[in-house]
């Protein structure tokens, strides 16, 4: 199948990845479609009356009891954020989404 | 609502007139719980930043999310009181979009298999009632909080509300005016109270508003193209943001424009909305169905179960209210308007045969009290069954109505462990079933006043009142005044030769 560059810039952005580069740009289409090719073989298969698999076991209702527990503390929840103050996780800035 | 603001001050008339309005609600109301959605980190609001966190709120790799069953009910407590369905089979989605406060780069929620859908919520209009329908509610969890305002390079992210649970309710395009979106949410709110399921603080963000909104000529039966207005945070601003965009759009369409599908702000503060930039709308989610939640079964045993755990709903009390006990409208709406004083008269109806007297009692001293005190039922210090114990004891003819309410009842918020029985022997109240003191207290006072002895008996008869009061005053207010009467107008009736 072939991928218009259109597309590779549409899920380039929802991806947030950046392929501006000409030759990594090349590459990753060029890959993209050989995952979209091998993929595709699934439509040789007739599927006419097969109910959608959704799910590959059979476990229903796996549910927890409402109970508060202890969970991390701020102290190692902030541990691996590249830029923080003592109490918040900091991000570039991004425009209020409302 | 005030009119004035939602017409042109041009002196041009009014949108309304060309235009019909067309809305459609999504509410998101947080479910009270005690943790999260899919994890068992606290589910608390106000608390220290980032102290209300775990490894799946935190979106760290190889965690998985285990649902709280919590939520399960608490949808289907509010399917069951819109009169939706209630799904058999459904499964969690994921929505996938990037943004600092959802770290795991998607919201679990649910996409084709809504938990409850079809049902309705009946607002009051003019003279009646209107349905305004429910297409769906779905479970799903919240994002955290970025805070935009405090650094100037950077957002602040607290991560305690990610992953808290939600319901969304969307409401059918049903609501043609800004006061119908308004009552819809009053109701709203009344009902997720009622249910105990959400705290109903727009304040703090416990339900949210997000209004679709079109207009269309008047007589077109074809939906108009809608904007969608975000962060409405207060149930006037629905009002206000309603209005505002429909005579936006019906201006555009007047002026021969278009009007275009867009996400919209609402800027309180100068009372317009505003369109989002396009390119914060690139979204696309890529629904797909969430493989680490296993799907879910509700069985009729499960809704029997939750069925019987819940509170009468407000609509079917007013009508055993006006019904069954035979109250007016306007009573029954008073006594169901929230859910503590229904709760609290249903105590007292329990264990009192007389349901006049005790929503006599309610809508008059009790309710005087929550007025005068500026407080909620819910500090009403009395229990129910200290109303019931008052009610028996005036029905007994043991004290009057009027020392009840005037002297027994202040005393009973004063000491609410005592019973009004106790406190009115304490305090010398009780009445005087005993004919003998009466008649002696009017003995002395027709002694006393023979001139109006015999002007009664010459036929003023409203000197009744005078020896009544004579009476009442002698026995310090004890006698049953009925019973007192009756005594007073018998030894003024009496064979005048004696």
């Amino acid at each position: 199948m072939k991928l218009d560059d259109a597309a590779l810039d549409r899920i380039a952005e929802l991806a947030r990845l950046d392929f501006s580069d000409p030759d990594r740009r090349a590459a990753v289409l060029r890959d993209m479609e050989r995952v979209l090719a091998f993929v595709e073989q699934l439509n040789t298969v007739d599927t006419r009356g097969v109910e959608p698999l959704v799910f590959m076991t059979e476990e229903e209702n796996v549910l927890r009891d409402d109970v508060a527990l202890p969970g991390v503390s701020k102290q190692d929840a902030l541990r691996n954020a590249p830029v923080k103050d003592s109490d918040y996780f900091k991000v570039p800035r991004v425009v209020d989404k409302g | 609502m005030d009119r004035s603001e939602a017409v042109t001050g041009t002196g041009a008339p009014h949108w309304s007139e060309r235009y019909e309005l067309v809305v459609g609600l999504e509410v998101h109301a947080q479910l009270r719980t005690h943790s999260k959605a899919y994890s068992s980190d606290a589910n608390a609001y106000g608390d220290h930043p980032n102290t209300n966190v775990s490894v799946v709120s935190l979106g760290h790799p190889g965690t998985l999310p285990v649902l709280n069953r919590a939520v399960v009910d608490h949808a289907i407590r509010l399917g069951l009181a819109t009169g939706c369905t209630i799904a058999e089979r459904m499964h969690f989605a994921r929505k996938n979009y990037f943004y600092p406060d959802l770290p795991k780069g998607y919201q679990i929620t649910q996409d084709s298999t809504p938990i409850c859908t079809g049902g309705h919520v009946m607002i009051p209009v003019d003279g009646g009632e209107k349905r305004i329908g429910i297409t769906r509610i779905h479970m799903e969890e919240d994002a955290g909080k970025s805070i935009h305002d405090v650094d100037p390079f950077h957002t602040l992210v607290d991560l305690n509300r990610a992953g808290v649970p939600l319901v969304e309710i969307v409401s059918e395009p049903d609501i043609r005016s800004g006061q119908e979106a308004y009552d819809y949410l009053v109701e709203v709110r009344r009902l997720v109270r009622h249910l105990d399921i959400c705290d109903g603080n727009m304040e703090e963000g416990s339900l949210r508003c997000d209004a679709n909104i079109s207009v269309r000529p008047r007589g077109s039966d074809r939906f108009g193209t809608r904007c969608e207005v975000k962060n409405l945070n207060s149930f006037r601003n629905v009002m206000r943001a309603i209005e505002h965009e429909a005579q936006r759009q019906s201006e555009v369409l007047d002026a021969g424009g278009t009007v275009h599908m867009e996400t919209r702000t609402f800027d309180a503060a100068r009372g317009v909305t505003a369109g989002l930039r396009s390119k914060e709308l690139a979204h696309d989610y890529r629904y797909f169905p969430e493989p680490d939640l296993a799907p879910l079964r509700v069985t009729p045993q499960h809704l029997e179960r939750v069925r019987a755990a819940m509170p009468p709903l407000p609509r079917e009390l007013r009508a055993r209210y006006t019904g069954q006990l035979g109250l007016s409208a306007y009573d029954a709406g008073v006594l169901t308007d929230d859910k503590a004083t229904a709760l609290y008269f249903e105590a007292v109806l329990a264990s009192c045969p007389n349901t006049k007297a005790a929503a006599n009692w309610m809508m008059g001293d009790v309710r005087a009290w929550c007025n005068a005190q500026g407080r909620a039922m819910e500090d009403f210090p009395l229990p129910p069954a200290r109303i019931a114990e008052l009610i028996a004891l005036i029905d007994a003819g043991a004290v009057s109505h009027s020392t009840a309410s005037q002297r027994l009842f202040p005393l009973m918020l004063e000491q609410p462990g005592t019973p009004p029985q106790e406190l009115a022997q304490r305090h010398d109240l009780l009445q005087q079933r005993d004919d003998g003191a009466v008649e002696a207290a009017m003995r002395e006072a027709m002694a006393r006043y023979p001139d109006k002895v015999q002007a009664y008996r010459q036929g003023n008869k409203g000197l009744l009142g005078l020896f009544m009061g004579e009476v009442m005053k002698a026995t310090k207010g004890k006698a049953d005044p009925r019973q007192a009467n009756a005594v007073v107008r018998a030894l003024l009736e009496q064979d005048t030769t004696s």
